[in-house]
């Protein structure tokens, strides 16, 4: 059976159409763009030839399904409770998170504390650069034509849109992850969380404020975070 | 060490339009900015994307643009907000 069948149309989801240790199913629709195709035949090309295998491209893949959120909300909650830890954080991001046990290979991460007068907010203009280690595979509008190309010049309006509204007073810095850096905002603590455990802190740390669209989930009067 | 630039320093980002991998983008070109901080030194992408050793390394800097600057009041921005890129040294011009 030809791997090339990945090009037809008209197959089900999940249908597995190939049954030798080539095959591999995308999790992408149909492809129609260039580079689909180009990712595709490039993709063939090296487990034809034996460089990688059908196998370690599915292994990565769910490598990295398995990260999420919960990784970067652990070590803002840290950041939260313990002033050392977010001393070392903000000077050397990849030494601090290590101790948590996140490994960041070759990138060097680089966190960016939110104030009332300093709000970051992340974009990779060029690309999707994201600190995946932390966050995990990024959303699909981190990585849209939209997003990418408004954050930097509409910044105010695309923070609306996320339901963040904040005050003149504060300067709004999108931060273009354009190089060899990973950006991971900490978003301010939340007023009224003095006394929470760092689990119950983590809680309120959500993936959006640690990229800068949002702030950290306010808590009501009662201490349940809304 | 903190390569041919300084923190504060006055910059301008180079008009160029290479062909290639390049990683300055295009919005800034030609902006003036600040240098804010120093990353270090990290192997030159224009080259590494062509399977080149990327050596010698450059020194990497994050710069500060005010919206206003780069967008000339087009865009939906408060007066004091700014948009900080990370820029090889290759690319900024000193003011």
């Amino acid at each position: 059976m030809s791997t090339h069948e990945h090009h037809d149309h008209g197959h089900s989801p999940g249908h597995s159409h190939a049954h030798d240790h080539t095959s591999f199913q995308p999790d992408i629709k149909e492809p129609s763009e260039d580079w689909e195709f180009l990712e595709i035949a490039l993709r063939e090309l090296l487990i034809d030839k034996g460089v990688i295998t059908a196998r370690e491209i599915q292994d990565q893949i769910e490598t990295w399904e398995k990260k999420s959120p919960e990784g970067g909300a652990r070590v803002i909650a840290k950041a939260w409770t313990d002033d050392d830890f977010r001393r070392r954080l903000l000077e050397d991001g990849n030494a601090a998170v290590a101790e948590m046990g996140f490994e960041i290979e070759a990138l060097k991460l680089v966190a960016l504390e939110n104030t009332d007068t300093l709000h970051h907010m992340v974009v990779c203009t060029l690309c999707s650069c994201y600190p995946r280690p932390l966050l995990g595979v990024p959303p699909l509008w981190y990585k849209s034509r939209e997003y990418r190309s408004r954050a930097v010049r509409e910044p105010r309006a695309v923070l609306r849109e996320f339901g963040t509204d904040l005050p003149e007073t504060t300067e709004v810095r999108v931060v273009d992850s354009t190089a060899d850096c990973r950006y991971l905002v900490i978003p301010r603590r939340p007023e009224g969380s003095e006394g929470m455990s760092e689990a119950e802190l983590a809680a309120l740390v959500s993936r959006d404020s640690m990229i800068g669209t949002a702030t950290a989930f306010a808590l009501d009067g009662a201490g349940r975070s809304g | 060490m903190t390569g041919p630039f300084q923190i504060g320093a006055k910059v301008r980002v180079s008009q160029g339009l290479p062909p290639g991998h390049v990683r300055t983008p295009q919005f800034l070109r030609g902006r003036e900015g600040e240098v804010i901080r120093h990353f270090g030194d990290f192997p030159n992408p224009e080259r590494l994307a062509y399977g080149l050793s990327g050596l010698p390394k450059l020194h990497l800097y994050q710069v500060l643009f005010t919206m206003d600057q780069t967008w000339e009041g087009d865009g939906a921005y408060a007066p004091g907000d700014t948009v900080a890129a990370d820029i090889y040294e290759t690319w900024l011009e000193p003011l």
